[in-house]
Order: structure tokens, then sequence, then C-alpha cells
């Protein structure tokens, strides 16, 4: 009996946090964010009920919550009456509407407007947007419904052919012919650089900037409201237990969160570890322990090519320490096949390796699968012109990944060790 | 090892016949399993698996997809060369053939991304749909707006979907500039030789034991293993030398169990194998036909390379060595020479050498030389009445073709002399 309750439990559990980590569901309240939140609502409201024009430019690095943001107040402006009956909404993402023809059209169609429009051909994009915007006038009032406009991803929109839709937009804007609000979302910091002169002139250079630095007890109150559970938890003596846990005490946890806060503060890379830990969580386990965080955090930062370079045979990573003598003895020019292969008869010839001697065509069959991987790049695309033992490659790992790769590599032979360890001594001993 | 697969989502005897299907991937499986969730729940938008080749990526989302009857689209990025083949393909799967032909002649992303939304706020995900994409790599070459569109599908078309990209590339190489969603990486790492015997030995011929068939491929993994660990190519191996390994047990000569004679018998023909059939260098039937003929006739193998399968006409023959010798000769060394590497003048010796004329056929040859790659053209094109070439062919090519010409170019190389 209680083993169904329970099994019931985590499953709840799931719905809830997995709703928050991967679909971005949307808080009650905003943290950290009051003044930009406030900011924007009050500029929307000015839109949406006074029929004010307006272009606003939401700027942050990724995960930073812009979108978050916007969606918040957009639920919060559409609480007021007038303006849920009035305001027309347009999205734009730069990443879908790769050119103005094609936002054109999709203006045309979240407005609902294909029919008015029909087979009627324009002249030009902003007689076009003019058409669309006075038939949104033909509705019951003298003046046009207020129209809200999100650009997504706005730096690709500045991509665009003569950055025609942005003019056109920031004109709209500018002038009398309809409230419209403009709102550009973009992670890029230096967005102005890329308008054009006459662009950026009729946008209103208003900029919300989420550049948000929280200090680190900020960060672990940010943690444990992520992982708390709501007030409406159907089970609420679970929900006390879980939200009363002392994860974020426990002082591996801080170390590991430490580690995550100095490499990046925004919210998406805290939910892709946060969901890490979630997917641990199962009948046998309903709570999240600091060893599944530890866990979770291992997989956050593990080194994608040290795991590649474990699974390669010993004579592709014999290439590779071949490659790293002949970089450490030319200081990083590039080499061939030829001169890697030369470099690894020198080992075979001291250590009179018999193993190892491969024929000339099976270590090129090693060095192109190497290239395959993309861990050596020849030097400059144009490849055909020479042959393929002749072309120049560099090597796209470094010293310390090599070296910790061999530490770990399953039954490395020592002399394979040694040869990678020995020319650095020698070196040294050189250059005394 | 059925224990590690265990979710409430799923019935058991299903995840039983899927950890059966998995051999040494039970870990990873689990994983993702849990990744996934309950059917019903939403999963993390985006999912990066990379590996090794043959790590066994594919067959474990297929596995994991097929047995437990979940909604997906399977696409290789390599046979989608137009984004409309993607597209197509995803509607297909989800939303049945009406949807795919919705899409107009050259889709774009916009396009794909309404008719989705169209369809699947008539048919909303009851369970999480997942969109399988094989050699992810190839998605950097397309539009820039692909790989990060693809990544947020699940925030575009707002719909419980999640992407699951699946590369020998590392995460780092993908990335666009100005970044995009990051998706959950996972490791698939390499079998281990343990593994490896493991996996390969389910391969077993029902006519011989097990352990016979063991020791065989512990035998082929001790001449392969330190050069491939890819488990394609050695179960390819694997099943093109089993019956030669076999033939002294077939004739009698030897038993079971005398391993050491059967190593004898068949190591110097896996050495063999790995000089021609690992390189591709011979096709696995010609390698199957030398393999009975093997007593009789040992004769040099006719290999797959342009080595031995280039015929050329007799003086193009002499125009090849002859631009061997100007490529590989200074110039200093041959007082006729006025010109560095325009090698036209060669020519001239030789035929004053062997009286012939020089005619425009002559010349023309040099052109098609160029179009066999055996010649490359070091000048600009715009350089048309002194056009210079360099030589692209190795010694032994070189070596090989003079001398089916009788001709002893080692007497004329600098470096030999």
């Amino acid at each position: 009996m209680i083993i169904c309750i329970i099994g019931f439990i985590d499953v709840q559990v799931q719905d809830i946090l997995r709703e928050r980590f991967c679909r971005q569901q949307l808080p009650d309240r905003l943290e950290g964010v009051e003044a930009q939140h406030k900011h924007l609502l009050e500029l929307l409201k000015r839109t949406a009920v006074h029929g004010e024009s307006n272009s606003v430019l939401i700027v942050g690095p990724r995960g930073a919550g812009k979108t978050m943001l916007l969606k918040c107040v957009l639920r919060d402006l559409l609480e007021e009456k007038e303006a849920q009956k009035n305001l027309l909404q347009v999205h734009l993402n730069g990443l879908l509407q790769t050119d103005d023809r094609i936002a054109l059209k999709e203006i045309t169609r979240q407005l609902h407007l294909e029919n008015v429009v029909g087979d009627k051909v324009f002249g030009s994009f902003a007689e076009n947007l003019a058409f669309l915007l006075e038939a949104l006038k033909k509705g019951d009032r003298s003046s046009s419904r207020p129209v809200l406009f999100v650009l997504d991803e706005f730096d690709l929109f500045a991509h665009h052919k003569n950055q025609t839709l942005l003019y056109n937009l920031f004109d709209v804007s500018q002038s009398a012919q309809a409230p419209v609000a403009v709102v550009g979302i973009t992670c890029r910091l230096d967005v102005l650089e890329l308008l054009e002169k006459r662009v950026k002139s009729r946008f209103s250079h208003r900029q919300i900037h989420l550049l948000s630095n929280p200090t680190f007890p900020q960060y672990l109150e940010r943690v444990r409201t992520q992982l708390s559970l709501p007030d409406r938890f159907p089970d609420q003596e679970f929900c006390q237990d879980w939200n009363d846990g002392t994860l974020c005490e426990d002082k591996s946890v801080q170390d590991v969160l430490q580690k995550h806060f100095n490499s990046s503060k925004d919210f998406r890379s805290l939910h892709m570890l946060l969901m890490l830990c979630l997917s641990r969580v199962s009948v046998s386990r309903p709570a999240i322990r600091p060893a599944d965080l530890l866990e979770a955090s291992r997989l956050c930062f593990t080194d994608s090519k040290a795991n590649m370079l474990h699974g390669l045979s010993i004579l592709e990573l014999c290439l590779i320490i071949a490659m790293k003598h002949l970089n450490d003895v030319y200081e990083g020019e590039p080499f061939n096949l030829q001169m890697v292969h030369n470099e690894f008869k020198k080992f075979l010839q001291r250590k009179s390796n018999s193993m190892y001697n491969f024929e000339q065509p099976v270590i090129m069959k090693a060095f192109e699968h190497l290239q395959q991987l993309e861990l050596i790049r020849p030097v400059d695309s144009t490849a055909a012109k020479t042959q393929r033992e002749y072309q120049l490659m560099r090597l796209m790992l470094d010293h310390s990944q090599i070296m910790e790769a061999l530490q770990k590599y399953p039954q490395c032979p020592t002399d394979v060790k040694q040869w990678a360890m020995s020319s650095t001594e020698l070196k040294e001993t050189f250059w005394m | 090892m059925t224990k590690m697969l265990q979710h409430s989502g799923y019935e058991e005897e299903r995840l039983q016949r899927v950890a059966e299907l998995l051999p040494c991937r039970e870990v990873q499986a689990g994983m993702l399993l849990s990744l996934m969730g309950q059917p019903q729940q939403c999963s993390y938008p985006s999912i990066f698996i990379y590996g090794h080749r043959a790590s066994g990526k594919s067959h474990v989302m297929q596995v994991l997809l097929k047995e437990l009857e979940l909604p997906h689209a399977t696409v290789s990025c390599v046979e989608c060369v137009s984004v409309a083949l993607l597209f197509e393909q995803v509607l297909l799967s989800f939303f049945g053939c009406d949807a795919a032909s919705l899409l107009p002649r050259s889709p774009s992303l916009s396009d794909f991304v309404r008719i989705y939304r169209q369809h699947c706020s008539q048919t909303p995900a009851k369970q999480t749909r997942y969109i399988v994409m094989e050699k992810a790599e190839l998605l950097r070459d397309t539009d820039a707006n692909l790989l990060p569109a693809l990544l947020r599908l699940q925030e575009l078309v707002d719909d419980n979907v999640t992407i699951i990209l699946l590369s020998e590339i590392v995460w780092d190489k993908f990335r666009p500039n100005t970044g995009c969603f990051e998706p959950l990486l996972l490791h698939f790492p390499d079998y281990s030789k343990g593994e490896l015997q493991q996996i390969l030995s389910q391969d077993k011929h029902p006519s011989y034991s097990a352990e016979f068939y063991s020791s065989y491929i512990n035998i082929l993994l001790g001449v392969f293993y330190s050069v491939c660990r890819d488990l394609r190519e050695l179960r390819h191996l694997a099943a093109l030398n089993f019956s030669k390994f076999c033939e002294p047990l077939a004739e009698g000569k030897v038993k079971e169990t005398d391993t050491h004679k059967l190593w004898r018998n068949i190591e110097p023909h896996l050495k063999k194998a790995m000089q021609t059939v690992y390189l591709r260098e011979v096709s696995s039937l010609q390698w199957e036909q030398l393999q009975q003929m093997e007593e009789r006739e040992c004769g040099a193998l006719r290999g797959l390379s342009a080595h031995t399968h280039v015929e050329l006409p007799y003086y193009s023959k002499f125009l090849l060595i002859a631009a061997y010798l100007a490529s590989y000769n200074p110039a200093r060394t041959d007082k006729r020479f006025f010109l560095k590497t325009c090698f036209s003048y060669k020519i001239n010796k030789f035929v004053v050498d062997s009286r012939v004329a020089p005619t425009a056929s002559i010349f023309s040859q040099i052109s098609s030389l160029v179009t066999l790659q055996l010649l490359t053209k070091v000048s600009h094109d715009d350089q048309l009445d002194a056009p210079k070439y360099k030589c692209a062919v190795s010694m032994d090519f070189i070596c090989a073709i003079s001398r089916t010409v009788n001709f002893e170019i080692i007497k004329y190389l600098y470096d030999f002399l």
C-alpha cells in the first residue's frame, strides 16, 4: 500500500520539476529583476491601454531569463481587461523568419489578415505593412488596435537585406500611424552596432539589461527556490519534508555549486544541472541526495575530448604522441603524415618494438580516422592540391589533455607512456 | 545486469527485452530512460549523444524507441541533402502524409514550424515525441539557423518534443558563434576489450561450439585490437575470415582444442587481411575468392586502389615520368632548362630521344593527366601561355609506371645518384 503511494509521489515531483527545468514554466514571481519587470510592464501598458508607440530592446547573455521576463510581463499585462481586449501580438523569431518576405507573411498570418490581403501585390514592404495596419483600423474604432511586435533573436534581423523589416517597424513606432510596440530580444550586447544609421535613428535607444550578478549566497537561495515544491502539492507532509531538506547546507554540495557558480551564473546551466539530479529521483529514492548532485556535476564538467581519446586504438594514440613531440620540438608548426610517421619510427627503433611496426597504409588509415574525429585538422581547406600524405595538419589537443588521457587509457603499455614523457625531459636537459 | 533497467513508467518485461538486446550498454540505456522519464512527462528539449563509431548510439536509441513504442522520427543527416527531406520525414512520422504534403516546394524552417504547430494543436502529444538525428555533425554545414532552431524546437512549436543528436564529434565543435540552447551531453564510452569479446562471441556459428568461436575472436582481437577498435569493422573481419579458421578443422588435420595449430594457420592470413581487406584495397568478394585459391596461386592481389587500375596510353606514361623528373630534380642539374618548374621543355628531351613529333595531341594528354589528378596545376587560370604543373604521384606509383615502359627512372633521379 505504502509503496503505491510513494510510487505515485515521485511521478508528481518529476511532473512539477520537469515543467520547471525543461519547459521553462513561468514562476509566480521573478526574483532579482523587479526593476526591469516594472519598466517593461509600464512601457507595454502605455501601448496597450493608452495607444502610445514604443520600442525597446531586452539585452542579456544566453540563459539570463529574457524570454521569461517578457512572458511574465505579458501575463501580468493581460490581466488588465482593456489590454486583453485590444492588444494584438505578433511573435517573430530570427531563426525562423530568415528574410523579410517570410517575416511579412508571418505577420499577415498572425494578424489573421490573410483573407484581407488575398492576392494583392504591393510595391514595397512599407506599403504592405501600412496596408496591414490600416486593415486593423476597420474594426469598431476609428483608431487602430495596438499591436505588439516581439522579435526574438533580434540581432539576426539586422542581417537581412537593407534591414527593411526593422526600418519599417521602427518607422511605424515613431510615426503616428498606429500604436505599435516593438520589443527586441537579443543576446548580443553590441546589438546597436549592427543597426544601420537610419534604423538606429528611428529606434528609441531604450534598452533593458539583464546582467544580473548574484552573490554566492543569492545563488544558493536560487538553487533552493528552484528545487522547492509549490504549496499546491497534494501531499503536504512530503512537500514539507522535501522543502526542509538540508541539501544546500551540505559542504560537498556547496563546493560543487561554487564551481558551477564560478563558471556560469545563468539559469539555463543551473536547470541542466538540476535536471540531471532530478533524473536520479525514482520510486526507490524519492529525494535528491548530495551524491546525486556530485554525480550530475561530474557529468556537466566532463572533458569530451578526453572521453574520445579513451576510445582510440593504440596505434592512433601513438600517432597522437608523435604529434605531441613534433609540436614540442617545432613549437606548434603544422605537420603531415610523413613527419608523424618518421617520428613514430624513431620510437620503434629505440625500443625495437616490432609489435607496432605497421605498414604505411595502415598508419594512413589511422591518421585519417583521427582527421574524421576532428582531432587533427588541415591547415587550409583547399586540400585537393597536395597528396594526402603531405597535407599539413594541426593537432587540436593540448599537452595536458594528452598526458591526462594517457593516465586514464585502459592498459596503456608502459613503453608508450614512457615515450610520451621522455622527450619533455630530453628537451629540458638540452636547453639547460 | 537486467537490474539496471528499471523504470516505473514502462513495463518490466519490455525493459527486460531491451536489456537483452543491448549487451554492455545497460548503464547508458538506464541513463537515457531516466532522462526520458515517464512517457507523458516532458523531457529536456535537446540531448546530444557523442561517442566513437559503432559504440551503440543509434542501436540503443532504436531499440529503446521501438521496444517501448514511443512516437519517434529517425533522420539520418547524410540522407537529408536538403532540409525539405528532414522536414518531410519528421512531419510524416508524427502526423502522417497529409501533413507532409502541406509543405511547399522548397520549405523554410518557418513553414515547417507553422505546419507542426497547426497539427500539434489538433493532435497534442500524449507521449513525448522524439526526433533522432544521426550523423548530426553534418548539420553544421547546412544553414546557420537550422541547428540552433532544432535545439529549441520544443519551445518554438510549444509541444512535448525532444531532439536527440548523435555524433562522433564533440559538442564544442558544434557551438555557433553567438551561442545557442545548450543540449544535455551524454557520452557513450567505447567498448573495452572484454566487452568486444563478449559481443563478437554472440555471432557464433551454429555448427561450432561457443568456446571455439570465442578462441577465434580472441586471436582476431589479438591481431587487430591495437589498430582498430571499431565493432563494425571487427565483425566484418570476423565473418570474412572464419571459414579460413575452420579449414584445418574441416580437413580433419586438427581438433577444436588445438589452439596453437589453429593460431599458426590463421595468423599470417589475418596479417595479410590487415594489409588488404582492412584497408579496402581488396573488396570482400575478392578476398573470399582469394581464400579459396590460396594454395595454388600466390599471385599479387589486384587491388582496388588507383595504383593498379590506371591504364595510361604509352605517351602519357612518358609525360608523367617527365613530369616526375622535372618536379623532383633541381633545375640546375639540367642545363637545358631555363624555366624552373615548367616541364614542357623536358618533353623535348624525350622527343629527341625517341623521335616523336611534339603534336597537339601529346600536349592535350597533359590536361587529361590533370583530370586524373596525377598532375596538379600550380599556376593561375589566367596564365594561358605558360601553365605550370606539378607531379602528384608517389615514388611507388612512378616506379610501377616506369617499369611498364622499361625505363629506369632511378638512374635519372638526382636524389639517387
